[in-house]
């Protein structure tokens, strides 16, 4: 518990104030206003279509908002194309079906972007996918493609990849859930290792057990808005609205 | 656990496959049979009218005599003397004999061109060769100066030049137009009187010019199939691009484009080409017939092949767009890197028939009085001596372009295998 506290800093990596997204008439995110510092680590959880995706997927722009601000580690998000890809350079992300690149090796997807976005020469993109690859214990699989590997080393590569490009805060959209059970281990492994080394983290998941064990806050979405949100202990110990008991109920109680 | 056993007797070797495949059941039984009395009897009509032939003969009476005289009363056989005699023409047109060396280089060297393209494991410099061979090909092709290729090629450094400077100072969209106006610029003002008192200085890089009236056969076909292929794919995939575009005007123009073209007869093309794009030039311009010819088949071929990489683009799920987007990769580099690659290789045996669709196309421009390997036949079978001769000479046309189109369609296959990653 301590060193959480040391690793979070007060600068801010996201501020979102007053932020409103529509899909055509439908109100999908509804005032949502959000500061995660540096160094966080943030689980959010949610009945399927409560928004949570949508809320993550507007941080690197894959989403657009209709209102509000985003500013990401001081950028604020505008339609700007040069600001949008200065910010997805900064931001990771992993997905819930990885999406790897299937026709380039697992080194080719990881040294990919630091080679075309940063420039990096060849060479240390190289070495420095090793390194993450390494990382996530499967460096002896870097001359293979993706469809060669199980569902959990994809998702370890995804995250490997992310790494490769220094990002300040990494953000998972259900990276589990199209899992096998016996493969979710690994992948949490992998997370929880990348939280204690710091790294600012947004995570859609529905893994109890890793919010409890790795996140500073974990915030409850449902219809869109942000309902409740507290310390993992405070969360699952004492939550305050129904709508969350409700949620907690459900999902932990199978 | 069990050891593993040899597979019985009646499902490995000879017998075993026979069994599973031509006599499973009755009516399988019954269909090999009746497959095997087929091809046995087209073999038996076809094969001796191939093989009692008369090689030598200079008219079809006198082919007719001597496979009557050889092989007696009542046998048909092919007059093949026809090719023997005609296939220059069929090959060449009506091309300067003495200068049949040029296009023989401009194939050999068009095939030097091609490989490090079909094939990546070859060192990549050749790739040089292969953007200058076009101009290359053409100087051979129809002669005059090599200074005035060289001097058009001279445009494109001069592009880059404006270009790389441009960009630096005002960004990427400056400067792609600064450079195309100074190409545009230069190649109508500059690169003619360049080119001029360069051939007046060096006047060696000279090959006798030929006409395009005498360019015929399948060198023709050669010509207009292989430039129309190499220069309809960059533009399909741009069309197709352009088709799932977020920008609206760029969407409307490739819909319209693609759609216009794709409902239009490629004839109707051809036509306008050779008769109503003279009435809209200005009077005394000579804009190469086979120059005009080649931008509508382009055009043509493009538009199909646009629907066939939007067909491919379709297919890639929408999560790879957002891997790249995320990864930050911009639109260019996300389409050339992750996209394109995808979707291309999804598209390969469509876009290969495609190709092989146009290829065979260019027999269409017999119509409009360009010498075609079909054309050429009719002024073959115009000749008194060889009045009445049909199968020897289609057989022979067809054979040729078999061999052009079957290779096509094997390398596909190859270009599949190798670029599989997945156990899928």
């Amino acid at each position: 518990m301590e060193n959480k506290e040391i690793q979070t800093t007060d600068r801010l990596a996201v501020e979102i104030t007053d932020m409103n997204k529509w899909y055509g008439s439908f109100h999908v995110l509804v005032d949502i206003n959000l500061t995660v510092h540096e160094g966080e680590r943030i689980v959010i959880c949610g009945p399927s279509g409560s928004g949570k995706s949508t809320l993550i997927r507007c941080i690197n722009c894959l989403e657009e908002h209709q209102e509000g601000t985003i500013i990401v580690e001081g950028t604020e998000l505008s339609s700007d194309l040069k600001n949008i890809d200065r910010i997805r350079s900064e931001v990771g992300m992993c997905f819930q079906h990885f999406n790897l690149f299937p026709h380039l090796t697992i080194l080719e997807n990881c040294t990919l972007a630091p080679i075309w976005v940063r420039k990096t020469p060849r060479q240390e993109a190289e070495d420095t996918a090793m390194y993450f690859l390494e990382k996530v214990k499967i460096p002896e699989q870097a001359a293979k493609f993706p469809g060669q590997l199980s569902g959990g080393q994809q998702q370890r590569v995804a995250i490997a990849r992310s790494l490769c490009m220094r990002p300040r805060i990494m953000l998972f959209d259900e990276p589990t859930s199209a899992l096998d059970p016996e493969m979710i281990k690994e992948v949490l492994d992998t997370m929880i290792e990348l939280a204690e080394e710091g790294m600012t983290m947004l995570c859609v998941t529905h893994e109890m057990g890793f919010a409890r064990q790795v996140a500073d806050r974990v915030i409850f979405m449902d219809e869109g808005q942000i309902v409740e949100q507290n310390e993992p202990e405070e969360f699952f110990s004492n939550p305050q609205n129904d709508r969350t008991k409700l949620f907690l109920s459900q999902i932990l109680g199978h | 656990m069990l050891s593993s056993r040899p597979a019985p007797n009646r499902h490995v070797g000879l017998v075993g496959w026979a069994r599973e495949n031509l006599f499973s059941t009755w009516l399988n039984s019954i269909l090999t049979f009746l497959s095997v009395f087929v091809i046995g009897f087209v073999v038996i009509e076809v094969v001796p009218w191939i093989i009692q032939s008369s090689w030598t003969a200079t008219s079809l009476n006198e082919c007719r005599a001597a496979i009557i005289e050889a092989y007696g009363e009542g046998t048909h056989g092919a007059c093949w003397a026809v090719i023997r005699e005609r296939y220059l023409q069929l090959l060449y047109g009506f091309y300067p004999s003495d200068a049949y060396w040029r296009p023989n280089l401009a194939l050999v060297l068009m095939l030097i061109a091609i490989a490090p393209i079909l094939y990546p494991v070859l060192p990549r410099k050749m790739l040089l060769f292969s953007a200058v061979y076009p101009l290359l090909g053409i100087w051979l092709l129809w002669g005059g100066s090599l200074w005035t290729m060289i001097s058009i090629l001279l445009g494109f450094a001069i592009g880059y030049i404006l270009m790389a400077a441009s960009s630096r100072a005002f960004g990427t969209l400056t400067g792609l137009i600064t450079a195309t106006l100074g190409i545009i610029i230069y190649w109508i003002f500059a690169a003619v009187p360049l080119s001029e008192l360069l051939q007046s200085i060096f006047p060696r890089l000279w090959l006798e010019p030929v006409e395009s009236a005498r360019f015929g056969g399948f060198m023709l076909s050669t010509t207009i199939g292989v430039t129309g292929i190499v220069s309809s794919l960059p533009l399909g995939i741009l069309l197709a691009l352009g088709r799932k575009s977020d920008l609206l005007i760029v969407k409307a123009i490739c819909i319209g484009f693609i759609e216009f073209i794709r409902g239009v007869p490629l004839i109707t093309l051809l036509f306008v080409a050779s008769t109503l794009l003279n009435i809209f030039l200005p009077p005394g311009t000579n804009f190469d017939l086979i120059l005009r010819v080649i931008i509508m088949v382009t055009l043509f071929s493009a538009a199909y092949l646009a629907e066939v990489v939007r067909g491919g683009l379709a297919s890639l799920p929408r999560g790879q767009f957002e891997a790249a987007d995320a990864l930050g990769l911009d639109y260019w580099k996300s389409m050339r890197l992750v996209v394109l690659p995808q979707a291309l290789k999804v598209s390969i045996p469509g876009i290969v028939s495609s190709f092989i669709a146009l290829f065979k196309d260019t027999t269409l421009v017999s119509i409009i009085g360009l010498l075609d390997p079909l054309g050429l036949t009719n002024s073959i079978r115009a000749d008194a001596d060889w009045n009445g001769i049909i199968w020897e000479l289609y057989v022979f046309v067809a054979l040729i372009f078999f061999v052009f189109c079957f290779a096509m369609s094997r390398y596909s296959m190859y270009l599949e295998r190798k670029l599989k990653t997945s156990h899928d």
